[in-house]
């Protein structure tokens, strides 16, 4: 027994001895790391003298950083102008800005030349031009400058490729080195290594070019556009494909690419790796070596296989049912598919090192794209699986926003490229990032109107204002008679009653002048009159005296009660980015007559209210005038009654919702019809059919029909509801 | 297994035949055991514990201890900065990897003080400032103290001011480094760079591929994307506290505060000065102080005696003017004051640009159009100087404050563009704390109106009560737009009917059955629910016609980010009681509809289930109460919107009141109600809900009109 016990005890020793000489450095690491973990990490040292370290620099040096000895400021700038020009431009050394001054931002497009070929793309963007309210014929005027060559393929193989560019603009005496000027450009380069050379000196001509490297890009100079393909529509332009907020924001497949594989050549890195992520379920890769004329001597063993798969699957469908979309660089960076995914609200994966996004001076990519690194190819699957379902729904929302506001159209790619320009020549009188990137985008929301926030109507929930608390009241009057009608009498009297007028404006647009001030009624707000100059589209001119968010737009016949003005400013105030008014009316595609019709009976829906008794925010007199081209303006003038239309199609454009009708009285209702019905004789007919072409012209400028439909109408919580009429806020509105 | 099942067996046997002798034996070979481990353990941990006391000896340490390097001087240079670098060409992103945190590892190398052949010291070890920028870095959650892990490394060799180096040698030291290679996801922190008589606007040190986050950049230096220009730092922003001044009018319009402006910049000053009189300031330096007053913190005008920085505070704008420098420690003073600045540096890029939103907090003025800077400040909307001066002290706050803020500024940008779908939003860098709070951003921001076809989900809570459950199937699947019906059983002691027994409709009909009897199984997003729209209804609203519910779903259609409902109700502030009280009266205004009879978007089902703030819903599944002003106080708070009430008022069959009979419970109830809103609102924080006084109707509703001729004429009958 006792023999027995030491035994074991002599083993127990004995195998302690040995685990400690052969088993102890493993385990001295095994306990290394174990205590790391509680351990706390070699830190950047607390010295002990920490204090007592001196400042980077002296105080002194810090606030008083001049130098007696450097050249004046006026000497600087003259040596920059002549160091950093071409390759190194910047607007401050390369653009002249006092072109600018005394007309604005004009810009002139160089005459056609007749035997000058010119692609369908680049007459597009230059009838963009000639389109907007920039464009001036006048060269004298000009402060930006657009070649009538044709730039946008300088691809010397290309067919579209027109030779002795440098010989033909040195012969234009505007030229000037190229100062003031706007080159378009899509295609640079060529095979095999598509460098970033037009074949042509550029001088100090800003560059809009798609497919931007990094690298040559002129920082605040350049400007990067999106690879259009040459059947973009002019104006208008699709509509972006999402049209329901799915939740989950899944689609049937996660990730999809669909195109070629380059075996050789630039690009081909990226594009011959794609294959590689394709899982057959949701992730499908799939590519084609089928391309160019000589395929087949590069072919590798993939090849057939991968031909065949690339069948199977239509790239439309993969677009509309993927929640990411592959965008690769081709053999330039920038390609279609970039703009198909954006409309389709398949958020772009783009890889494509080095490219400058389009315009990403303004727009913020990070909201609407994930921006993969070729070299991590193989990451993205992972990474896009991690993107948490709420930044999904908010990415395809961007997606579609910057399509409908930045891409759909040649015009819109044209003048967002014009807008940025302009930003720059006013730095303070700009648009900050957060306009770009917020609905409904930089192109709609004009800094010359303000740059606050808070003074648009669109802003308030995110800027957390509200709009004010007070409305103008804007009448126009038109009575030949030169004195003051029974109507506008007790129109102003209604008007004046409201708590929540500020002041009253009539628009005198007589023949006659106004009477004086003393044959006007009393009120107990400010009155004031203004001479129009007899133009149907001065209703809507942005008069410096309107100071309050909402104006009620009325005609002289509008007959309103005080409640009633009262009910709509507070529905207004709940909306304030559309139209809130009384009488509506409604359009309608007309499919016998293939064009749009517009009816004024009494019909289950709306889509128009009528501005001569409505609300709305005084940014849209600015949008009227100075956003609207001209010529827009004139038609509008030249037929009866298409102002009102205009500024609802405008709206509509501006905000993609119908406007809202709230509750009438049923007295106004009558006479409303009345008139109708006395109109409905030679002369209805012919103001009806001006209704129709006007709505159509309309159509046709935008490009498309704005306008949209609603199948309600707003009235007070208690509307003829069987309470007591003493429990109801508004009464008045259901007296028969 | 084997070897404990033998000592199993063996066990039993044993232990009878163990006395107290062998007892002893065995405790003392046990502890003798135990011992010898213990020992062994001591031992195989005693290295390591000496380092880490050693390392808490370093931690003890002087900046004048640390280990002398010394550089010969022909050891080798870095190339000089190359101008095309970009993240993709001379940015390592292996070393970076993927990780599931999206947090870039940043490693800093230990201090060394370095000298040249003859022991002359190639610069100040290092400064205040850039040990606290690298303490920052350490304590932050990018630092790692393992070489091997990291993806970007910051020398511990002091450039921020180029002034108090030598080049060559700094630029020796820096290529000497364990892993510079060539510069590769170096980190090199420099905020005076350049000097007499050029000042470049970039650092001189050669620096081959090194990132350079700078302060002063110009254009033509700073390489977009790859570089990242950074503050000045201002040392007086820690001495002095200047505190946070709300709006209002402020004694002079346009101050200049900067000594050692080139006299031509002063005369054009002075200029405005002239033309506009007092409320333009032009400081200088004060020739003619006492001994002891430190010249930095007064400026002087004539003959009066400004303090600096308070006087910046006296003033709506203030000038930055460039000096042989592009980037000036004045921004950050400026800033501070809450003083909006007045850029005046042509191609200066400014601190953080490529994150932050400088037209909100600043005006950029082109050198040449410096005459015309009071009538362009002049042309600023007051309401936006007011948000200016906020947003420039936010910045302030947030971004150049420390030392600590200007690092971690630094790496969360180069972290963003090494994890883009990760990367911090515009909001987040730019909406001072204020408007995060005030402000909405509604997740379903697209103006949408959803497709009529896809039609709506109705979902039914029930628990028992089977027949007027049938009823409510039989009149909702009625409604055209009626896409598919959803049951959900509550009640887990009885099953539900059996199939055969419930109402043959012309959509799917389903049956969820829950494992707890709570509220929120209502708003459960079920992935039965593949519309976008949801029809909330209890199970004994039957008085709904199917226009009314047809028209709701129209009016949802064109409010999908709104909850559309029918039985509208308000909550009031009680000035008695001074807290909130909820109202079910007939009211002219709205601000909840009830979720008894209610259209809304899927997606806050969502936010119900899984974002509802604080304990919300658990509370509410508690009380069995409020879900219904919980699912309003959500949606109102997210998108900032009102409610829809569509139709006019009817006589419910009291919808929220269920088990309840007779006034006093009915009283009992609105108290319940009453205390969840009051309860809802301390958790939100703010009351969301908004008070409108519109409900929607067809629009011909009431009209004289032929009713057969209308959409929805059966509306507010029965």
């Amino acid at each position: 027994m006792q023999t027995r016990k030491k035994y074991i005890f002599l083993t127990f020793l004995a195998s302690w001895l040995l685990l400690f000489f052969f088993g102890g450095d493993q385990l001295r690491h095994f306990a290394f790391f174990s205590g790391r973990k509680t351990e706390a990490r070699r830190n950047w040292p607390r010295w002990t003298d920490r204090s007592l370290l001196k400042s980077f620099a002296d105080s002194e040096e810090l606030q008083s950083d001049g130098d007696p000895s450097l050249p004046s400021p006026r000497e600087r700038r003259a040596a920059r102008l002549s160091v950093y020009k071409n390759s190194r431009c910047r607007m401050e050394t390369c653009f002249d800005f006092s072109r600018c001054e005394k007309h604005g931002f004009k810009v002139f497009t160089y005459p056609r030349e007749r035997d000058q070929p010119l692609s369908e793309s680049y007459g597009k963007i230059l009838a963009s031009i000639e389109r907007s309210r920039y464009y001036t014929p006048n060269p004298e005027e000009a402060c930006l400058f657009i070649l009538s060559i044709d730039t946008l393929d300088r691809d010397h193989l290309s067919g579209q490729y027109v030779r002795n560019v440098d010989e033909k603009i040195r012969g234009f005496p505007l030229w000037n080195g190229g100062r003031n000027h706007l080159i378009f450009n899509l295609y640079s380069g060529t095979w095999p290594n598509y460098t970033e050379d037009l074949g042509f000196d550029i001088g100090q001509a800003i560059l809009a070019k798609a497919s931007f490297y990094t690298e040559s890009f002129r920082p605040g100079f350049d400007i990067s556009i999106p690879l259009f393909p040459k059947d973009h529509p002019q104006r208008g332009g699709e509509k972006g494909w999402l049209y329901q907020d799915s939740v989950p924001p899944k689609k049937k497949y996660l990730l999809v690419f669909k195109g070629k594989r380059y075996l050789t050549g630039i690009g081909s890195s990226t594009r011959n790796a794609l294959h590689h992520i394709h899982n057959g379920k949701d992730i499908i890769s799939l590519t084609t070596c089928k391309h160019g004329k000589d395929w087949e001597k590069h072919k590798d063993t993939r090849c057939d296989k991968d031909n065949v798969d690339y069948e199977k699957f239509n790239y439309q469908e993969l677009l509309h049912n993927s929640t990411f979309c592959i965008v690769p660089r081709g053999r330039r960076l920038g390609s279609f598919r970039f703009l198909e995914a954006l409309q389709a609200a398949c958020i772009p994966v783009l890889l494509s090192d080095g490219w400058e996004l389009p315009f990403a001076e303004a727009i913020d990519w990070g909201k609407a794209a994930v921006v993969g690194n070729e070299r991590l190819l193989l990451q993205i699957p992972s990474a896009v699986r991690c993107i948490h379902p709420e930044r999904v729904l908010a990415f395809q929302q961007q997606t579609q926003f910057l399509w409908d506001a930045y891409f759909s159209s040649v015009d819109k790619i044209v003048h967002t490229t014009l807008e940025i320009i302009k930003d720059r020549l006013l730095p303070h009188r700009s648009r900050s990032r957060f306009l770009w990137n917020t609905l409904p985008g930089g192109l709609l929301a004009l800094p010359e109107f303000s740059t606050h926030l808070g003074d648009f109507p669109f802003y308030y929930l995110q800027h957390g204002s509200s709009p004010s608390e007070k409305f103008t009241a804007f009448i126009r009057a038109v009575s030949p008679a030169g004195s003051l009608s029974q109507p506008i009498l007790r129109l102003i009297q209604a008007v004046s009653g409201s708590q929540y007028c500020a002041q009253i404006l009539v628009l005198w647009s007589c023949e006659k002048p106004p009477p004086p001030s003393g044959k006007w009624p009393q009120t107990t707000v400010p009155l004031t009159i203004i001479q129009g100059r007899g133009k149907l589209s001065d209703r809507f001119f942005p008069y410096a005296a309107i100071q309050t968010d909402a104006v009620l737009s009325l005609d002289e016949h509008a007959s309103l009660s005080t409640s009633e003005v009262d009910f709509a400013f507070t529905v207004w105030r709940s909306f304030p980015e559309r139209i809130v008014g009384f009488p509506t009316q409604s359009h309608f595609w007309d499919a016998e007559q293939k064009r749009w019709g517009y009816t004024s009976k009494w019909t289950n829906e709306l889509s128009i209210v009528l501005t001569a008794a409505a609300f709305y925010h005084r940014y849209y007199h600015s949008l009227f005038t100075e956003y609207l081209p001209a010529g827009l303006r004139e038609l509008v003038d030249g037929l009866a009654a298409c102002e009102d239309i205009l500024m609802n199609v405008l709206v509509a454009a501006v905000t993609k919702l119908p406007p809202i009708k709230v509750t009438q009285r049923k007295q106004h209702k009558e006479s409303v019809s009345q008139q109708v019905k006395g109109t409905t004789g030679a002369a209805g007919g012919r103001r009806f059919s001006q209704h129709q072409d006007c709505l159509n012209q309309l159509a046709d400028w935008f490009g498309y029909m704005p306008l949209v439909s609603s199948q309600l109408r707003l009235d007070p919580v208690l509307f003829k509801d069987q309470v007591s009429v003493l429990r109801k806020k508004y009464p008045r509105l259901e007296k028969p | 297994m084997c070897a404990s099942a033998k000592y199993n067996t063996r066990g039993p046997a044993l232990i009878p035949r163990m006395k107290t002798k062998h007892r002893i034996y065995y405790i003392t070979l046990f502890s003798i055991v135990l011992l010898g481990l213990i020992a062994t353990g001591m031992f195989q941990f005693w290295p390591h514990s000496i380092e880490s006391s050693s390392d808490w000896t370093v931690e003890k340490r002087s900046v004048h201890d640390v280990p002398v390097v010394k550089l010969p001087a022909d050891s080798p240079i870095p190339e000089r900065g190359d101008l095309s670098c970009r993240m993709h060409t001379c940015f390592d992103v292996y070393r970076c990897g993927f990780n599931p945190k999206n947090k870039i590892k940043v490693y800093i190398y230990s201090l060394k003080k370095y000298v040249d052949e003859y022991g002359t010291s190639v610069s100040n070890t290092i400064s205040r400032e850039y040990n606290e920028l690298l303490t920052a870095i350490s304590d932050s959650e990018f630092y790692t103290d393992d070489v091997n892990r990291a993806c970007l490394f910051v020398p511990s060799i002091d450039v921020l001011n180029q002034n108090a180096l030598r080049i060559k040698e700094t630029a020796q030291a820096l290529a000497q480094l364990s892993r510079w290679d060539r510069g590769t996801n170096h980190l090199l922190f420099n905020m005076l760079p350049g000097g007499p008589p050029d000042y470049n606007t970039a650092l001189d040190v050669p620096r081959d591929r090194a990132l350079l986050a700078g302060g002063g950049f110009s254009t033509w230096t700073y390489r977009q994307g790859y570089d990242v220009s950074i503050p000045v730092y201002s040392p007086l922003s820690g001495e002095v506290d200047l505190p946070e001044r709300g709006p209002g009018p402020r004694r002079y319009f346009i101050l200049s505060s900067q000594m050692a402006l080139h006299p031509e910049y002063r005369s054009e000053l002075e200029a405005l000065q002239a033309e506009n009189g007092e409320s333009v300031l032009i400081l200088d330096k004060c020739t003619n102080l006492s001994d002891g007053v430190p010249a930095v913190r007064k400026r002087c005008h004539k003959n009066q005696v400004f303090d600096y920085p308070q006087v910046l505070q006296e003033s709506t704008f203030c000038v930055v003017l460039r000096g042989a420098r592009l980037g000036q420690a004045v921004l950050s003073d400026v800033l501070q004051a809450g003083c909006v600045p007045v850029i005046i540096a042509d191609s200066y890029i400014l601190p953080f640009s490529e994150v932050l939103d400088w037209k909100r907090a600043s005006v950029v003025i082109p050198e040449e159009k410096m005459p015309e800077m009071y009538s362009i400040l002049q042309s600023v909307p007051q309401r936006q100087i007011e948000e200016m001066q906020r947003q420039a002290r936010w910045f302030w706050e947030a971004y150049f404050r420390s030392m600590k803020a200007i690092a971690l500024a630094t790496l969360q940008i180069i972290n963003d563009r090494i994890y883009p779908y990760a990367a911090i939003s515009y909001e987040e860098w730019n909406d001072p704390p204020a408007v995060k709070w005030s402000s909405v951003s509604n997740p379903l921001f697209l103006p949408l109106i959803p497709p009529q076809s896809q039609g709506f989900t109705a979902i039914v809570l029930t628990y028992d009560r089977v027949e007027s459950l049938f009823r409510v199937i039989t009149e909702v699947s009625k409604v055209p737009s009626l896409s598919k019906l959803l049951v959900v059983w509550n009640n887990q002691n009885k099953n539900p009917p059996e199939e055969s027994l419930w109402p043959k409709i012309r959509v799917p009909l389903k049956v969820v059955r829950t494992a707890e009897n709570k509220l929120s199984n209502r708003f459960f997003p079920y992935d039965e629910i593949e519309t976008e729209a949801v029809l909330a209804i209890d199970d004994d609203i039957i008085m709904l016609t199917s226009d009314e519910l047809q028209f709701g779903y129209e009016v949802w259609r064109e409010f999908p980010d709104r909850l559309v409902g029918y039985p509208g109700r308000l909550h009031l502030w009680d000035h008695e009681m001074n807290k909130w009280k909820y109202e079910s009266e007939w009211t002219n205004e709205v601000s909840m509809v009830l979720t008894g009879a209610a259209f809304y978007h899927k997606y806050f089902n969502y936010l119900y289930t899984y974002k509802m703030p604080g304990d919300i819903k658990n509370w509410v599944d508690a009380h069995m109460n409020c879900e219904d002003i919980a699912m309003n106080f959500l949606v109102a708070n997210v998108t900032g919107k009102s409610v829809i009430k569509v139709t006019p008022r009817k006589k419910f069959k009291c919808p929220e009141c269920t088990a309840i009979d007779g006034l006093s419970l009915d009283q009992t109830h609105m108290v319940e109600r009453s205390e969840c809103i009051n309860k809802f609102a301390s958790v939100f924080g703010t009351m969301p809900l908004k008070v409108v006084e519109h409900r929607a109707d067809p629009v011909l509703y009431k009209d004289d009109f032929p009713e057969k001729l209308k959409s929805f004429p059966n509306i507010g009958s029965l």
